[in-house]
């Protein structure tokens, strides 16, 4: 008798909590190691719910992933979370109502107060509105030194990009290729974004990105930024790898003295047992400005029709801001949080200098949220071209990239 | 001709409709044409005229641009590199998928011992997908590596073979992975062509004393019209679509050094999120296609009517 009633009970419990729970299918890139580990931190987070969260990660990066994330939605078979780049990628998909209204749970978590930068929330916003949850931020902006290079070149590790323009020679007489990069469009493109901001300068920058100034792309300051970055591009001889982490990969190895790349590098360098200050040295700003972009990724929720889908959508996007969960995931990741409100004592030299910094305010809107996906991309096939074709001078590179920002949207 | 002519007329006599005439065919017939009309043709012109539009993630038929999309396809570097790069690879590769195509038939045809297991290891690159061909080529290409690597260990210290790092021959890099993969399956339909030609023509061209190459040039060749056109016709999409291996060899590196006209469609239709340039570009392509093979058809086909 006592067991049938335990039994009965334990049938209506199960019966009462798949009333409520559902199944929701997340869609992201993040495949590598740390990211993978990463993005367990959400799943394991919204399993501690009553609902189950089904992984759909997609190999390949942004570049693979984000056209089969978009044709999913645009074809009427939406995941009911993604991961995307927040800013201009989703511009259309939200503006054609296909994404959920997040403003209520976003006013109920008091965002607009918590989120630091601010702007990561403006990314999110449309007429007022709040379509996605930014998660983490990622900046470009930022030099990676070997200790091993310079040692071996017989000079000190360079404190900024200008000394590491003057020690080059050294590492090239030591047989270490100065500055390693991946020959893909979107890396050498990052590196300009990163000159841009050293050389020319914060106002150059902003006036440029956000205030799509041509007259600003054709002034005398941004020539110097192209100067620095036809030199850096003969730094770069003899780097022929292709992608990010083969170019990390020898600044590790102390084959080459440096790369600019984001902070998403120091992941590597993290699991090839390297210590920041001891074996490498991290610059963000390349050191001359200490400023950082804040780019990142943001969780958008396609529109449901079941209503008890969207109140699990809703709760998921809760769930990825709250402090707990902020933590978890970017001390895995490697990259900044969102709030400025939590407590990251665990993390490294690196992060806690890109901390420093966001915590003092100085922050610089990022080319993913300034460009639209066409231009960027025309940024992109330009910068990897005059990378590539030393036959072009700086005086027609620059003739060009005004042009693209003349007609930049 | 003739026999099917009368054929016709006796059918026409017994069956006033011809259009009842091999009903269960035309039925079959039916899924295919449909798919053609609407898929091919109503696709094709769907993208035409999206092409006039300012279409960015969605296609946006009310954002009507005119020739804008155009203006910016001509003005654009990498797209006017990828159409040379098409041309430079086009060219040679249907020169020299042919040419080596036909000797490699040649050779074969000449009786020889164990033509089945040389056919088989010359056909074999065509049964690889060209993203293996271009991983393959990549690393035989790749300095440290490959060719030039092992040259150099033989002994010839100054021995440079790079083309992929090389921004002015890279193409050319690309061209030797796609014949590579392409000829054996060019030699293939050669050599069936030439297994057709009747005995009788060896025979009359060795009792007239012609030596056995000019019998292949002046006799072989013009008997195999037909197997040409059709290789021709095989090749000529080949070429036109190239794009996996170009990825797979090259990501268009150096620089924007080996892009194809593809490869730009499906680029800028996707990730860079203008639709509108995508659908110009492959407008374009269509259109090279068109003028390629309008006069083709014309000569083809109209000829053989007024004939």
């Amino acid at each position: 008798m006592k067991l049938t009633t335990k039994l009965l009970a334990a049938t209506a419990m199960v019966a009462a909590s798949s009333v409520s729970a559902v199944e929701l299918e997340v869609t992201h890139w993040w495949t590598s190691g740390g990211e993978a580990a990463a993005v367990s931190e959400f799943a394991k987070a919204f399993d501690a719910t009553e609902h189950t969260w089904l992984d759909g990660a997609i190999a390949g990066s942004g570049g693979t992933a984000r056209p089969i994330i978009i044709s999913r939605i645009l074809g009427g078979d939406p995941m009911h979370a993604t991961q995307l780049n927040h800013g201009r990628q989703a511009e259309e998909l939200v503006e054609a109502g296909l994404m959920l209204d997040l403003t209520d749970v976003a006013e109920a978590g008091g965002w607009a107060d918590v989120v630091n930068p601010s702007r990561l929330l403006d990314g999110c916003t449309l007429d007022g509105k709040i379509y996605c949850v930014p998660v983490n931020i990622h900046s470009p902006q930022w030099l990676w030194l070997s200790h091993d290079a310079f040692e071996k070149a017989g000079v000190d590790v360079p404190a900024d990009w200008f000394a590491f323009v003057e020690a080059a020679p050294a590492l090239r007489d030591a047989d270490v290729i100065p500055l390693a990069m991946g020959q893909q469009a979107w890396q050498t493109s990052l590196a300009f974004g990163a000159i841009m901001v050293a050389v020319g300068g914060t106002e150059l920058y902003i006036d440029v990105l956000t205030n799509k100034n041509a007259e600003a792309a054709a002034s005398e300051d941004m020539t110097k930024v192209f100067q620095a970055y036809a030199d850096a591009r003969s730094l770069s001889d003899g780097s022929n790898v292709q992608d990010w982490n083969q170019a990390t990969n020898l600044v590790i190895t102390g084959m080459a003295g440096g790369q600019i790349h984001g902070d998403w590098a120091q992941g590597e360098f993290q699991v090839a047992g390297q210590v920041a200050g001891e074996d490498y040295t991290c610059l963000p700003g390349l050191g001359v400005n200490e400023i950082i972009a804040t780019g990142g990724d943001a969780f958008y929720f396609p529109k449901q029709d079941d209503p008890e889908i969207e109140a699990a959508q809703k709760e998921l996007a809760a769930l990825m801001i709250s402090p707990e969960v902020q933590v978890a995931f970017n001390l895995k990741k490697g990259s900044l949080p969102i709030r400025g409100d939590v407590d990251l004592s665990a993390a490294n030299d690196c992060m806690k200098k890109g901390l420093e910094i966001l915590a003092a305010g100085n922050v610089l809107p990022d080319g993913v949220n300034a460009y639209s996906a066409d231009t960027a991309g025309q940024l992109e096939d330009l910068m990897v071209e005059f990378w590539n074709d030393t036959s072009i001078t700086v005086e027609d590179a620059q003739a060009r990239y005004v042009g693209i920002i003349e007609s930049a949207d | 001709m003739a026999v099917t002519d009368t054929g016709q007329t006796k059918v026409r006599a017994k069956r006033p409709s011809r259009l009842f005439k091999n009903m269960a065919a035309k039925i079959a017939a039916i899924p295919m044409i449909f798919t053609a009309l609407v898929v091919f043709v109503g696709c094709t012109l769907w993208t035409i005229y999206h092409s006039f539009t300012r279409s960015r993630l969605l296609p946006a038929p009310d954002k009507w641009v005119g020739l804008d999309n155009y203006e910016r396809l001509w003005g654009e570097n990498r797209w006017l590199i990828s159409i040379e790069n098409l041309a430079i690879y086009g060219l040679c590769s249907l020169v020299l998928s042919l040419t080596i195509g036909f000797v490699l038939a040649a050779l074969l045809d000449r009786k020889i011992r164990f033509e089945n297991t040389i056919r088989t290891i010359i056909l074999y690159p065509f049964a690889l997908s060209f993203v293996v061909t271009g991983l393959a080529w990549q690393w035989i290409l790749n300095p440290e590596l490959g060719l030039q690597n092992t040259v150099r260990n033989i002994g010839w210290e100054s021995f440079t073979f790079d083309p992929l790092n090389n921004a002015d021959i890279v193409i050319y890099g690309v061209l030797i992975a796609g014949i590579w993969q392409g000829s054996g399956f060019v030699m293939v339909l050669l050599l069936a062509g030439m297994r057709g030609i009747d005995e009788d023509v060896w025979k009359a061209s060795r009792v007239e004393g012609i030596p056995a190459w000019k019998t292949y040039i002046f006799i072989v060749i013009p008997m195999m019209r037909p197997v040409f056109v059709t290789a021709l016709v095989i090749i000529s999409a080949g070429i036109i679509k190239v794009y996996d291996l170009v990825v797979a060899q090259t990501s268009g590196g150096p620089g924007i050094a080996s892009e194809v006209p593809a490869k730009y469609v499906i680029e800028k239709m996707f990730q860079a999120q203008n639709l509108g340039l995508g659908f110009a570009a492959s407008t374009m392509m269509l259109l090279s296609v068109l003028v390629v093979l309008i006069p083709w058809a014309y000569l083809e086909f109209g000829g053989k009517k007024n004939g």
